[in-house]
This record gives structure tokens, C-alpha cells and sequence, in this order.
């Protein structure tokens, strides 16, 4: 399990993701989001694509493919942001866990 | 009934049936520049637009001579201010006004600041969003030439005591301007009770046409004057030129004569309904928040925040109820509400903020409906919100470090 907790009230969104994962592929993952219908849209979208990936392809997961594929105005851009963080979070938090070397975020 | 219900009546009103058929031979049949002083065609506009004055003045305790249309309440704000500030530079600069204007009277302001013809005090407010009259006391200088308070605010409908502010402006000697847009048609408003010099209102919140709005100017004790901000034909008595929009004119004058006559049975069915949407909601939903100020608001305003679910979402769930938010997803700046932040309330809350507003053509059916909705969403989203979860496993909020972005 991993868990990974971004965002701020103040700001206006706070986005929770949670990855379950047997041998080193996700099985599992879901979301809550307190924020705008783009924040929850894109942390739902996020698990979607988390759900049967690696570790490493979860790594991959860009807030620029959440933009396309949800056709997010600029203004909404931050929550794609916020939807990798918590990704990123979430796995860095799994890795911890597993006592594994962590994997490089940027 | 119909889907989508409209319950966003402080963004604007339909238009009251009564009115469209009162405007409607004014667009072809009786088409007259009511300049025009030298054809049937003309005076059979003239006529229309004097008998809707009195029709506007009287709602208000004025004369119609002392009703100067304009486009909106904007434009009446913009000419108050910039009109008042050019006409008496000579007597002061100063002008003091509340931080929960209207955009139209704080821009106005800050574009006068920022060119050099004024300096302004923006009061705070209390945590209903009410002005103390002390305070415009104590902000009164000798350079104070006008003092700009709202009547009634137009995201959480509180009152300000205009009555006693018209009083101290009075006995100083300062002019005192009133943004009345919302509270006009919906509350009793006597400019000469209320020691009101000048006064912004406007027809499309009051079931008429949009396109039109009054700037209350008063000529008697004493006589007001204001430097035109559009120059032209000399209409208006010169503080506004342009061809007056007879239509609108007529539209605006028969809303005005239907709130006269229909504002105590229209205040007291919306302010039932208000009620019944306040409770209900809140006895079903925990920490929902009233905004404003609990009594002393405008019959068809209620405001609530709703903790840990964001406005934005919640109008998103509940797409067959026309509503508005406090929300930074729904204004142009990306900042929450600014009259909720002057009151006091936490950014967060601002975030969860839902305003309703009832008018005329609502009924208890679509406010049945609207209280289903509004409970069945709040709590779908609370399901899916980290902050109700962790509120839930007794987690305190405020000190959680959170990772900012």
C-alpha cells in the first residue's frame, strides 16, 4: 500500500491517492479529492491509469497526458499538476514502505 | 415543472411577463426619439419615459426629475463616483466606502485612487458584512467629499444601516451615495428617510429589461451636482447624453410599479421559502455555515458554506439548479470570494461557499426539489472528500502540515 496526501484546503484542493501493489504492479487504486470538477476528474482519471501499471510505467504518468486527455482549459492546469504530485507521493510512500531504494522524482 | 430552476436571482431576474407587454409598442408603433420635440412621434415617447420616471421615483420616495437613466448599475456607480469627485475636487478628495462594494463602486475607487483625484477608505465589516456607523464617523476627514455605502450586498444579502450612515454624511455635510442594486424592489427604500444624495439601481434584478439602470441624483437639500462622464446631446440634464432606450425606459418603470405594489407579498412568500431551504438543508447536513447575517437580509438570500466539499464541485453535481459560488473555480481572479474573506470566514470555507437566491417565479416545488439535490450531492462529495474523512477520524485540520503547491 502506498498513500499520498497533496494540496491544501486554503487552496482549495487536496487530493488523497491510495496504490495497493503485489509484485511490483499496481492491483489497485483509488482516490478522494476535495477541489474543483478538473481536480476530482483528474485524480479519477489518475487511478484509472495507475490501475494494472508497474511502479515504473506509474512513474511515467505526466500532467501533461491528464491536460490532453481530459482537454483541461489553462486555468485548470494545477490540478493535473496536483494529480501527478499525488501520484509521485503515493508511490514514494509505497516505496518507503517496501524498504526499497527510492526511485528518483524530480 | 421545468428543469433547469433558476435560482441565481442576485445575478439577474426574468423578466416579469407584465413588463414585456408594457415595453412591446414601444418598439415599433411608438419608436420616437423621446428628444424629439417637434413630431406626435417623439412626444408619444417623451410621455412614455416621464410617466415611467414617476413610476421609478416613486418606488424609491424621489422625484422623477431627480432620475437620471444610465445603462445599469454599473454605469451609475462609475458616474456617482468619478461624477461627484470631478464636480467638487476643489471642496475634497476623500472618499470613504465598505470592502464588500460591489466590484463596480471598489474599481471605480481604485481607479480613481490610482490616477491621483482621490484617496479612499475601504471600511471593514463586521462578520455579517455590516458597516458600522461609527466607523464612517470615525473615517470622516476635512478633505471627505462622499461617502459610497451598498444597501444590501449581493453575495450574502446582508443590510447596512443606510439610515444612520445617511445621518452622519448629513450632519457633516458629505454626500452620501448609495448602491442600492439589490435591495431596491425587494426592501422598502426611502431616499429622503435615508438621507440618500445619490443612488445606483437597476431594472434587469427587479424583473425587467437589461440594458437599463438608474442614477438616483438629488436636487433639493441640498442640490446634488455631478460632472457628466459621457458628453453629448445634453440629455439628462446634461449628466448624461445619448439617446434614452424608450423600451427599456417603459420596461423598467412597469417593474418598478409591480415591486411597489407586490414587495410585502413577494418578501414575505420568498423570505418562507428562504427559510424552509435553510433549515432543511442545515438539520440534514452537519457543518453547513450561514454567511451573512442571520435576520437582517434580503428576503430571497441565503448563503451557506458547506465544509469540506468545494463550491465549484458542488454547482458541478448539481447541474439542473442555476446557482453561484464563492469559490475561486468560479470567479475570474482564481481567488475566493473577497466579501466572505472581509467577514471573517476561512479560505477554506470561502471555497465551500453556495449562494441561493429566490425570486419572484420560484416556486415551493423547485425549492423542494433544490433541497433533495443540494443534501444528496453535499453528501456524495463529503464521501469522496479527504478533509470530511480525516474531520471524521478526528483529525484537526487547521494543524495538519499541509504540502502546498
Amino acid at each position: 500500500m502506498g498513500t499520498g496526501m497533496v494540496g491544501a484546503p486554503e487552496c482549495g484542493d487536496v487530493m488523497k491517492l491510495q496504490i495497493k501493489v503485489q509484485n511490483d504492479r499496481i492491483v489497485d487504486a483509488k482516490f478522494k479529492t476535495f477541489g474543483c470538477g478538473s481536480a476530482i476528474a483528474s485524480s479519477s482519471l489518475a487511478t484509472e491509469w495507475l490501475k494494472g501499471k508497474t511502479i515504473e510505467e506509474a512513474q511515467k504518468i505526466k500532467n501533461t497526458d491528464i491536460v490532453q486527455e481530459l482537454n483541461l482549459p489553462p486555468v485548470k492546469i494545477h490540478c493535473s499538476v496536483l494529480a501527478e504530485d499525488a501520484i509521485k507521493a503515493a508511490l514514494t510512500d509505497y516505496q518507503k514502505k517496501a524498504n526499497t531504494q527510492p526511485i528518483e522524482t524530480k | 415543472m421545468k428543469l433547469p430552476i433558476f435560482l441565481d436571482n442576485h445575478s439577474t431576474t426574468p423578466m416579469d411577463p407584465r413588463v414585456l407587454e408594457a415595453m412591446l409598442p414601444y418598439f415599433v408603433e411608438k419608436f420616437g426619439n423621446s428628444a424629439s420635440r417637434n413630431h406626435a412621434f417623439g412626444w408619444a415617447a417623451e410621455e412614455a419615459v416621464e410617466h415611467a420616471r414617476k413610476q421609478i421615483a416613486k418606488l424609491i420616495n424621489a422625484d422623477g426629475k431627480e432620475i437620471v437613466f444610465t445603462s445599469g448599475a454599473t454605469e451609475s456607480d462609475n458616474l456617482a463616483l468619478k461624477g461627484v469627485l470631478e464636480m467638487y475636487k476643489e471642496k475634497g478628495t476623500h472618499i470613504i466606502t465598505s470592502s464588500t462594494e460591489h466590484r463596480a463602486v471598489l474599481d471605480t475607487a481604485k481607479s480613481l485612487e490610482a490616477k491621483g483625484l482621490a484617496t479612499v477608505t475601504y471600511l471593514p465589516v463586521d462578520k455579517y458584512g455590516i458597516v458600522n456607523p461609527q466607523d464612517v464617523q470615525n473615517a470622516i476627514t476635512d478633505k471627505t467629499i462622499l461617502i459610497s455605502v451598498m444597501l444590501a450586498n449581493n453575495e450574502i444579502g446582508t443590510i447596512n444601516p443606510i439610515q444612520e450612515i445617511g445621518k452622519i454624511a448629513k450632519a457633516k455635510g458629505i454626500l452620501f451615495h448609495c448602491d442600492a442594486t439589490q435591495g431596491v424592489g425587494k426592501i422598502p427604500v426611502d431616499v429622503q428617510a435615508m438621507g440618500i444624495d445619490l443612488m445606483s439601481f437597476t431594472s434587469h434584478k427587479i424583473y425587467g429589461p437589461k440594458g437599463v439602470g438608474a442614477l438616483y441624483v438629488r436636487k433639493r437639500n441640498p442640490r446634488v451636482r455631478i460632472a457628466a462622464q459621457i458628453d453629448g446631446g445634453g440629455h439628462e440634464r446634461g449628466m448624461r447624453s445619448g439617446t434614452l432606450p424608450v423600451p427599456l425606459i417603459v420596461g423598467f418603470g412597469k417593474a418598478c410599479e409591480l415591486c411597489e405594489q407586490e414587495m410585502a407579498t413577494d418578501a414575505a412568500r420568498l423570505s418562507k421559502m428562504r427559510d424552509r431551504l435553510q433549515t432543511d438543508i442545515t438539520a440534514a447536513l452537519e457543518e453547513s455555515y450561514l454567511n451573512g447575517h442571520p435576520t437582517n437580509r434580503l428576503p430571497g438570500n441565503l448563503n451557506i458554506s458547506f465544509a469540506y466539499v468545494e463550491g465549484e464541485s458542488l454547482l458541478m453535481g448539481m447541474k439542473d439548479i442555476a446557482l453561484s459560488s464563492g469559490s475561486a473555480c468560479t470567479s475570474a481572479t482564481l481567488e475566493p470570494s473577497y466579501v466572505l474573506r472581509a467577514l471573517g470566514v476561512g479560505t477554506d470555507l470561502a471555497h465551500s461557499s453556495i449562494r441561493f437566491g429566490l425570486g419572484r417565479f420560484n416556486t415551493d416545488e423547485e425549492i423542494d426539489y433544490t433541497i433533495k439535490k443540494v443534501i444528496e450531492v453535499v453528501t456524495r462529495l463529503r464521501e469522496m472528500s479527504p478533509l470530511y474523512e480525516m474531520a471524521k477520524e478526528g483529525v484537526d485540520l487547521k494543524s495538519v502540515q499541509w504540502a502546498a503547491h
